[in-house]
């Protein structure tokens, strides 16, 4: 079973985090209907680095995993905003 | 006749302790320490089982606990491995796959008709005609194959427990124990794991003729002694590998799932057996087996041997048969080059002579066919790869020692991704890159001289605690062997075959060739046509022969062919291991013993288990449901609704907070009422729906349905993740009981418990109060979901019982019954409620449900607004409608998903259906068309009989129906 490391309770077995999807920005709400069909219905398979959204589950805590989904390397792990902070 | 040897330093057996034993039917005896294989050979038995397909007899090949030829019964167990599973007194034992005993197996006619039975026979004899594949099917299941299942055999639990180590050390010959000396002198947690019984791999039985190998072993283990921090565990392998280093290791009593910071893999080698004909006799067998039996068990091979070689080690063979006694016929040596070499020197001055450049051309059995009379030995070209029949030599002998190479036991390196290259140094494939924090040290690295992999294993032990972060010297790395270890083709062709490369299995080399001529010559296709690796062995003994075979039909390079994938678990395990003991959680209300003693049957709904009904003797579920469901339409019924979703918002920003996570408006919710809550996701359609009772400017209280709770509660977290609104979030699913009563009378049941006006004035409906009942605070909810008149009590849990009793005490005489789910799911259905996740699908948007009228499109923003001003453009594709059979309608009865047909083409489907005692109808919910929607409509159910059935769109006040 894989490990995965929470910003706030460290390292814990996998089976103590929820997947919540890939982390993704909005377009802003002024955007064609087109632009937001496309954010809402469409997701990119390819493999590669992507953001991701875990959920420790026993405290509540989300988020966002940095990971290659082709290695299944997890390359860092934050909480969203503190993205840039040590 | 006994083959023991006198004792001797080292050996595993206690020969104080004597065994007794049966195999087939006769008596044996053992020593403690014995495995069966061994007691058995000790014993002077040779034929120790059948093979899989052939049904021929055979006896011992590696002893290296991949022997699965040697496979026995108990009459419980099955296949219980002759070589790894130590003998025990009384044990009755029988070999598996045979038809009337391994000595007089019926099946063996097989072995004299094979040339009729080509690889892929089966597949393209019986495939047609179809249906008389199960009758071929049957016999050949009994014909080829293992033991047979007892049916009668316990339920067994193998206990699971977990470990934690820094670094995990696997295999315990002299580079594993070198490797966890040097890690262990850091003070760090080192397990070192052996599937052995012993610890000290080919330290305890490659002696070579002298007692080098064995001094080290006692050496390594004094010095490790003196680690308290170091455990070495013997009779446990490393069953596979598992993402950040999980490796579950198991053993006789178990499975530990063992985490370590980094892996040493220091597996070693898989001796490789040469091929040529009936290289499968009983006391034909690798030279490694032949050492396994002189030194742990101290029993003889054979008397009167042959050494087959086409390496060095095979000289090591040769000098421990000498030194145990053995007479040795001959060494023959594949190698035209070893002619004049050291090695045949040495054995030349102990009387030995070296047949270099030849092979063992054939064997040939006795006349019982239960052992070796002589082998046949010619001369081998090794360029052409054939043997030179022109001049024959026949050697009497009663076994032969075969040594040809290795294969890197690498099955965990592969499954933790490691990418390895063929060394034509070594002749091996060895790893090239490894994945971060595993290290591959030994023989499984190319390593073979034994100062080497001590100092291999040591090295291997100062990058694992670097990698784990200590700041130890690195040492220098350690190169595979620059003399091969293994031939490069050690197979001899025979027109009359029998020259097995899987014994498993049962394949020779013939079926590899017809394999690729039938275009299966990729290592993957012909691995399941020949079905080579894919017995018990899983190749262990089998795979590199069959690469090279490959490698030399194709003409390519052996690494051009690749290897086939090793998976999980490296040896047979028995089934109770992996299964064991399930963990399933789930959750029980505060009142499951309330409930319980009320007789309710138990239902799964989520995590939770709620009463489904409450039995009453004499009377079927379907009429003890309908007759809560009547309780609560003419008296008052009481349910407990623990498992509902509870969760509050507290904070300045709560109102706000609500009105972008659900649809609704919530800023202008006046404090002591409740209003409908709706959620959608990005894309607008409905999630979950439930409600908001503010009992404070900041302070919101919502509930909702038990299955979605978890989720919800979930997806809100997030999205204060991401607008940081002044709020806090509480789940207090768990610290509130729920108790809903309802019905006409419960205002009644209510009024004498609770200080405060129950009035539809002072308390009309879609409003909350917080009072008191005998003491315990309680926060009471008017709501409308399965009746009208329905209080809903949320009380601190640990007074739940309590309430329960005296709502109990006070409803007693005006008729209060409790109902469960089946009865709530149905008045739910009269009252007219959709529900999302029943009668809302994946797609539902609220349009299709009619639910405008929770929609706030004014407000700023909500999750799915963009989406719905999107869909709002469009014209709705399906209405969810309520509908009503016929009065009386006594025919088939659909159910929810039975599709709505209209003139042979689908409209919609059924996504709720029950027949309502109080209105006497069947009612539910439906999607048609829109324009099919409209009050009076009728429409046609397709039940699964195919029988269409006559509905009308009614109102969903099913109510108002009533008679």
């Amino acid at each position: 079973m894989k490990l995965l490391t929470c910003p706030v309770n460290g390292t814990r077995p996998l089976s103590e985090f929820v997947f919540g999807g890939e982390y993704r920005v909005p377009p802003a709400a002024d955007c064609s209907d087109k632009v937001w069909a496309d954010y809402v219905h469409n997701r990119h398979g390819a493999p590669g680095i992507k953001q991701e959204w875990w959920y420790h589950a026993p405290s509540g805590t989300w988020f966002i995993a940095e990971r290659n989904t082709l290695t299944d390397q997890v390359i860092r792990t934050f909480l969203k905003g503190q993205e840039g902070k040590q | 006749m006994s083959a023991r040897l006198a004792r001797q330093k080292g050996e595993w057996v206690n020969r104080a302790s004597t065994i007794k034993f049966s195999f087939e039917g006769k008596e044996f005896s053992g020593f403690e320490g014995d495995s069966i294989t061994s007691a058995l050979w000790a014993s002077g038995e040779q034929v120790l089982g059948r093979s899989f397909k052939y049904h021929r007899p055979r006896g011992i090949l590696s002893l290296a606990n991949h022997d699965i030829n040697v496979m026995v019964t108990d009459g419980m167990d099955t296949n219980i491995r002759g070589d790894v599973v130590p003998v025990a007194a009384g044990m009755a034992l029988a070999a598996v796959n045979t038809d009337g005993g391994v000595k007089k197996d019926r099946s063996r006619l097989i072995d004299s008709i094979s040339p009729l039975l080509p690889v892929g026979f089966y597949y393209k004899a019986f495939h047609t005609p179809k249906k008389m594949f199960p009758f071929w099917e049957n016999i050949i299941r009994k014909a080829a194959g293992l033991g047979v299942v007892n049916f009668n055999y316990p339920r067994i639990l193998k206990r699971k427990l977990h470990a934690h180590c820094d670094v995990l050390v696997i295999g315990g010959g002299a580079t594993g124990l070198s490797a966890a000396y040097e890690a262990g002198k850091s003070g760090l947690r080192v397990v070192l794991v052996d599937e052995n019984a012993q610890l000290g791999g080919s330290l305890g039985f490659d002696w070579g003729g002298s007692q080098e190998s064995a001094n080290l072993l006692q050496e390594l283990l004094a010095k490790l002694e003196s680690l308290p921090n170091v455990s070495l565990i013997a009779g446990a392998y490393a069953a596979g590998y598992y993402p950040d280093h999980l490796i579950p290791v198991v053993t006789r009593e178990g499975i530990t799932k063992v985490r370590a910071g980094s892996v040493i893999m220091a597996s070693g080698a898989f001796e490789q057996p040469p091929v040529f004909r009936n290289n499968d006799i009983p006391g034909v067998m690798l030279g490694s087996a032949a050492q396994r039996l002189l030194h742990r068990y101290s029993v003889k091979p054979f008397s009167n041997g042959v050494v087959f070689t086409a390496n060095d080690y095979g000289y090591r063979v040769a000098q421990d048969l000498l030194e145990a006694g053995i007479k040795l016929a001959a060494v023959v040596d594949l190698r035209s080059d070893a002619k004049d070499g050291p090695l045949a020197a040495q054995l030349a001055r102990r009387g030995v002579k070296t047949i270099a450049g030849s092979c063992i051309y054939e064997v040939q059995a006795n006349a019982d066919k239960t052992g070796v009379k002589s082998v046949t030995v010619t001369e081998y070209d090794e360029k052409t790869n054939e043997a030179l029949t022109r001049d024959k030599v026949t050697l009497e002998c009663d076994g032969v020692a075969m040594c040809a190479g290795w294969a890197p036991a690498a099955n965990l390196l592969y499954q933790a991704g490691t990418a390895m290259r063929y060394d034509y140094g070594v002749h091996q494939f060895v790893p090239n890159r490894l994945p971060a924090g595993i290290f591959a040290a030994g023989r499984v690295n190319g390593v073979y001289e034994l100062a080497q992999k001590v100092q291999d294993g040591a090295r291997a032990a100062a990058q694992a605690l670097l990698h784990i972060g200590l700041d130890v010297p690195e040492l220098p790395s350690v190169q595979p062997s620059t003399r091969a270890q293994s031939h490069a083709y050690p197979i001899v062709p025979h027109p009359k075959g029998k020259n097995f490369v899987d014994f498993d299995e049962d394949i020779q080399v013939k079926d590899f060739i017809n394999a690729a001529k039938e275009g299966f010559d990729n290592i993957e296709l012909m691995k399941r046509f020949t079905t080579v690796g894919m017995g018990p062995s899983q190749g262990k003994h089998s795979n590199m022969n069959a690469i090279r075979i490959l490698a030399r039909v194709r003409g390519v390079p052996v690494e051009q062919i690749g290897t086939t994938t090793s998976r999980p678990f490296f040896h047979p395990t028995p089934i109770g291991h992996l299964g064991g003991r399930g963990f399933h959680p789930h959750r029980l209300t505060p009142l499951h013993d309330v409930n319980h003693k009320l007789g309710a049957v138990f239902t799964d709904v989520g995590a939770w288990k709620r009463a489904a009904y409450y039995k009453v003797a004499g009377l079927g579920v379907a009429d003890t449901v309908l007759a809560e469901v009547e309780a609560v339409r003419t008296k008052a019924g009481i349910i407990d609704s623990s498992s509902f979703g509870k969760i509050e918002v507290h904070g300045p920003d709560a109102a706000l907070f609500l009105e972008r996570f659900f649809t609704g408006n919530y800023i202008s919710q006046a404090v002591g009422s409740s209003r409908y809550t709706m959620l959608l996701d990005e894309s607008g359609v409905v999630v979950d729906d439930g409600l908001a009772h503010r009992l404070a400017e900041d302070l919101f209280y919502l509930s909702s349905g038990t299955s979605n709770a978890a989720a919800v509660y979930r997806e809100m977290q997030r999205w204060q993740q991401i607008w940081q609104l002044d709020i806090g979030l509480v789940n207090v699913t768990g610290a509130y009981a729920a108790i809903n009563v309802a019905g006409p009378l419960a205002r009644q049941v209510l009024s004498g418990l609770v200080n405060i006006s129950l009035d539809d004035s002072a308390l009309p409906a879609q409003s909350i109060r917080e009072t008191e009942i005998a003491g315990v605070p309680v926060r009471l909810i008017r709501v409308a979901f399965v009746s009208d008149s329905t209080y809903e009590l949320h009380i601190p849990t640990p007074q739940a019982a309590f309430v329960w009793e005296r709502v109990m005490g006070a409803g007693q005489a005006l008729g209060l019954k409790p109902f469960g789910t089946d009865a709530q799911r149905l008045l739910r259905l009269e009252m007219g409620h959709a529900m999302p996740g029943i009668d809302t699908d994946g797609l539902t948007n609220p349009y299709e449900i009619n639910a405008q009228h929770a929609i706030g499109m004014d407000k700023p923003d909500f999750i799915g607004k963009r989406s719905l001003q999107i869909i709002a453009k469009r014209p709705v594709k399906k209405t969810l409608v309520a509908f009503a059979l016929e009065a009386g309608y006594a025919g088939e009865m659909p159910f929810e998903c039975n599709l709505v047909i209209r003139q042979g083409e689908i409209e919609g489907r059924v996504t709720s259906i029950a027949y309502s005692g109080t209105i006497g109808r069947v009612i539910g919910f439906a999607y048609v068309a829109p324009e099919h929607s409209a009050l009076g409509s009728r429409f046609q159910i397709r039940a699964d009989s195919g029988a269409l059935v006559n509905a009308t769109v009614v109102s969903s006040q099913f109510l108002a129906m009533q008679k």
